[in-house]
């Protein structure tokens, strides 16, 4: 499998480091690892992209999914770290206006 | 050096004892919209056809990323198809499924995604070709070129790495055609994608291809870029270039049959 990913947490908030390609055949593992989260209400889920290097439209419809959930019981959803060519998955898409999405771990945190 | 992410080697195709293919080549770069260009009945279709591996050329290979499609077994070939989407001439949607249905359909069948992130991602496919809100109509209920738009958003719905496009705006009205036209253009910039759009219309060639290759009597006569083509003096590039448009463009053996066949 070229996917790894780890959790964090720190302060009752939840990092989630994916690591590697989100495609059609891995992205069912984000999925299952953020759902677990939101399954617990997490209060604060802050995905990790720094190391993701390709993300189809599974990886960000997954991502959807997650925000929806996590709104559903108030909680925070958040991105940070996005490599340029998933940046631009998520503009062409205008769902970088659906998402909170930050340059790095220190800005995701602060706000 | 980029290694190309289509090779085509010595392909040769006939019919009986027509040979409509003979001894082509020609690498496809990662990333470019490639356009192949020639009047109908030349072969695009039946080339088309070699590149999804739906018929065997009489001789020659294809590699697609390096995997040699023409020797592959199923297993490999649909490994490859994974990687491909492809927009047939004629749509080719199931009339008896709503859009979004066909759209899913390979996400269902092919992948482990649960149906809930299916629907998101039938959804945002159909939006990017401009059919938000359709995914309940019937095929039969949409006009020609929303049928083409439906098909492409189920050509994309894998995230293919390779699109292939036949005659992507034949048969529909001019304005529409150029909604397509458009529609590619932007599929081109919105997605790391290798395009490869076949097409007897010279109108849309100009808008779309990076690069061009002009089939006629089953070889390539000219590849280049739409400049080269422009300044080119190969006759039969220049008649093609100054030729009206759909002038003269018919299938003769088609025609033929259409007369005397059953
Ligand atoms: N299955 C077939 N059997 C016999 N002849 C065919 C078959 N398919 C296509 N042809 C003929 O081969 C030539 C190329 O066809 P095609 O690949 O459909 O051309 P294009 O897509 O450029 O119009 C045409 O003359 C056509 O009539
Ligand atoms: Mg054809």
């Amino acid at each position: 499998m070229n996917l790894e990913i780890t959790t964090e947490e720190i302060d009752q908030k939840v990092f989630v480091n994916i690591k590697g390609e989100v495609d059609l055949y891995s992205s069912p593992e984000v999925r299952k690892k953020i759902f677990d989260l939101v399954k617990k209400k997490a209060p604060v889920i802050l995905i990790n992209l720094e190391k993701v290097k390709y993300m189809d439209s599974s990886g960000v419809a997954t991502l959807i999914e997650g925000l929806q959930q996590c709104n559903k019981y108030n909680g925070r959803f958040a991105l940070y770290g996005l490599q340029d060519n998933v940046r631009e998955v998520f503009e062409l898409t205008r769902l970088d206006k659906i998402f909170e999405i930050y340059s790095d771990r220190e800005s995701a945190l602060k706000n | 050096m980029v290694e190309p992410i289509i090779k085509i080697r010595d392909l040769h195709t006939q019919y009986g004892d027509k040979k409509v293919l003979k001894g082509i080549n020609l690498d496809i770069y990662p990333y470019e919209t490639f356009v192949i260009l020639g009047r109908s009945g030349c072969g695009k279709s039946t080339l088309l056809r070699h590149l999804i591996g739906l018929q065997k050329p009489t001789q020659g290979y294809i590699y697609i990323k390096d995997n040699n499609f023409v020797t592959a077994s199923e297993k490999e070939k649909n490994d490859i198809l994974k990687n491909i989407g492809m927009l047939f001439q004629s749509s080719a949607l199931f009339n008896s499924m709503t859009v979004g249905d066909n759209v899913a359909l390979p996400l269902r069948e092919h992948t482990p995604q649960p149906d809930s992130t299916i629907k998101i991602m039938t959804r945002m496919k159909l939006g990017l070709v401009g059919l938000s809100g359709f995914e309940n109509f019937m095929p039969a209920e949409l006009s020609g070129g929303m049928k083409k738009r439906a098909a492409l958003a189920r050509a994309l719905a894998m995230d293919p790495e390779i699109l292939f496009c036949d005659e992507p705006s034949a048969g529909l009205d001019p304005i529409v055609a150029v909604g397509i036209d458009n529609l590619i253009l932007k599929l081109k910039k919105a997605f790391k994608m290798t395009i490869v759009v076949v097409t007897h219309e010279l109108e849309s060639v100009f808008v779309i291809a990076d690069r061009i290759a002009l089939l006629h009597e089953g070889e390539f006569i000219f590849v280049g870029t739409k400049d080269e083509m422009r300044r080119s003096e190969v006759p039969v590039v220049r008649q093609f270039l100054q030729r009206a448009p759909d002038e003269d463009d018919m299938d003769k053996d088609k025609f033929l049959n259409s007369l005397i066949g059953g």
